[in-house]
């Protein structure tokens, strides 16, 4: 097994710590991972990624230029990695500011209100696990019981009390995760 | 076995400078290295270990401060990124030339100049060839993982206290800034007054006792024949160096048609290339070279009667493909694919250059 992954939205939705907890669960099943994180000047303008790879065997490059899956959370990241994804591969988006949908057939794509949901929970926080628990739903490459212990490595041990709530937030995100396009 | 940490290279060197008995870090921030000071502060060695963690007021300043720790007999470090450790260079000559140990961190990025933060291995001749004046020599070592990053750093201070010289972990934004998973190594304990006295009490300024003569740490010999003297003795001491200590790693070269040399990030980016290769049938092997210097010159030489050509691949201009080519003698062709200012090459581009450039040939 490997899937070479890209979540990319907006600094402060969460994207890094997502990335982060998704590689401490493949650890967790013992796993090799990287986690790549932007840093250069498209950062400093508000946006972030980070390429995260989960492998049975040893990780080569840790840069990609195809991925498997993308988890896309704003425009700009739409319009830059639809067309990155590997023919055949997985798109999981959240409509809420996206303008112009993707496009492509060639691809699976699903849509997550994860914003939204978000916003019903009254917790904004909780925004990257509900995307995090679509993408799970859709790639089930992570067990959960490997989520939660990955958390919490993830988490400084003051916000462990968080963790069910985190842990529902996922479950929701697996609930609400829509079907677009299904090859 | 050993907990599993994800951590940056950033992170892994700091940890690394705490467990393995590390005396004092000196440094001033940068990206993308700046997670190395971050990660020190945060963890407080100064209450466990004792180990002192400085922000100096610049780079300038953090070389000299390393100078002085290191003409103590202590363990020593400091990290910058390529402007940073330019700012450096005179004081990393100093302490070549008063043969001390030191450990540098060059988390390189793009230039020249202030160029940008994005990854690069640009400085391969800064680090290889000189940037401080006159006949010395850094060992050089190029991690490819943060496992490495980890590793390399009790590696260095042993290295550096071995020969009494800088050694310098040359790694890059790409694996700076990069999380993967990392065993971390023993915690070693500080060297005491006492030990450091037994050990290096010799060379060091540990303080006189009476039933010897002092220490002088200098670099300066105005007589021209004795400074003639001191070089050669530098000479001699490199001359070991390159006998002893030459690292490289080597994948699928034995029956290779066709060799990649590359260090760092891009051996990672050129390891899938190979796999890609691979796959269409292409016999491609990976050469490392995990120390920059002592180069593996050998151990390319060695490849050649097998070998129908070499592609060098770097994130710069092209720096190390001289030394490739130093080592190869003219006797198959060395081509060279590289991104510079930042880019990263990827895979299907070494692939591609490996196609077009040598197997076409």
């Amino acid at each position: 097994m490997k899937e070479e992954i890209i979540i990319a939205g907006f600094g402060g939705q969460g994207v890094l710590s997502m990335g982060k907890i998704l590689a401490y669960s493949g650890i967790m099943q013992d796993q090799e991972v990287t986690w790549m994180p932007s840093y250069g000047p498209e950062m400093r303008g508000g946006t972030a990624n980070v390429t995260v790879i989960l492998s049975d065997s040893n990780i080569s490059s840790p840069i990609v230029n195809t991925y498997d899956t993308a988890v896309i959370l704003n425009q700009q990241s739409l319009d830059k990695f639809e067309q990155m994804v590997k023919p055949g591969g997985y798109l999981i988006y959240d409509p809420n500011g996206i303008m112009h949908p993707p496009t492509r057939k060639d691809i699976n794509v699903y849509k997550i209100e994860a914003a939204e949901e978000a916003a019903a929970m009254k917790n904004a926080r909780f925004f990257n696990m509900i995307v995090l628990g679509g993408f799970l739903k859709v790639k089930p490459i992570v067990k959960m019981d490997n989520v939660i212990k990955g958390l919490k490595k993830s988490l400084p041990e003051r916000h462990h009390g968080l963790i069910p709530q985190n842990e529902e937030a996922i479950k929701r995100g697996m609930e609400i995760v829509q079907e677009v396009n299904k090859l | 076995m050993a907990e599993k940490i994800l951590m940056k290279g950033n992170e892994a060197i700091a940890v690394a400078a705490i467990r393995c008995g590390c005396d004092g870090y000196f440094g001033y921030p940068i990206t993308p290295q700046s997670e190395i000071l971050e990660t020190l502060t945060e963890m407080r060695p100064w209450d466990e270990t004792g180990m002192v963690v400085l922000q100096a007021e610049s780079e300038t300043a953090s070389i000299n401060m390393v100078y002085g720790g290191g003409a103590c007999g202590k363990k020593v470090m400091t990290s910058s990124s390529s402007p940073g450790v330019s700012l450096m260079c005179e004081g990393i000559s100093y302490i070549a030339g008063a043969e001390l140990p030191c450990l540098l961190v060059n988390v390189v990025r793009g230039g020249p100049g202030l160029g940008t933060i994005q990854p690069s291995q640009s400085d391969y001749f800064q680090a290889v060839k000189g940037g401080g004046h006159g006949d010395y020599k850094m060992i050089v070592l190029a991690p490819a993982s943060v496992q490495e990053m980890n590793d390399f750093v009790d590696m260095g201070f042993e290295l550096a206290f071995k020969y009494r010289n800088p050694v310098m972990i040359l790694s890059d934004g790409i694996i700076g800034q990069m999380m993967e998973k990392v065993e971390l190594s023993p915690m070693k304990p500080r060297w005491t007054d006492e030990e450091i006295k037994k050990l290096h009490g010799s060379w060091a300024t540990t303080g006189k006792d009476a039933d010897r003569n002092y220490n002088l740490i200098t670099s300066l010999d105005l007589d021209a024949a004795r400074q003639e003297k001191f070089n050669q003795k530098l000479q001699a001491k490199y001359r070991e160096i390159e006998k002893n200590e030459v690292r490289v790693e080597q994948t699928l070269c034995d029956d290779a048609e066709y060799l990649i040399v590359a260090y760092g990030s891009s051996a990672r980016v050129s390891q899938k290339a190979m796999e890609l290769a691979h796959e269409e049938g292409i016999k491609v092997g990976l050469l490392r070279p995990i120390t920059l210097y002592p180069y593996p010159t050998a151990q390319i030489q060695a490849l050649l009667p097998h070998l129908k050509g070499i592609l060098t691949v770097e994130m710069s201009a092209g720096q190390m493909i001289e030394d490739v080519r130093l080592a190869v003698e003219g006797k198959v062709p060395v081509e060279f694919y590289g991104r510079a200012g930042g880019m990263i090459p990827s895979p299907e581009e070494v692939l591609e250059a490996i196609k077009t450039k040598l197997v076409k040939k």
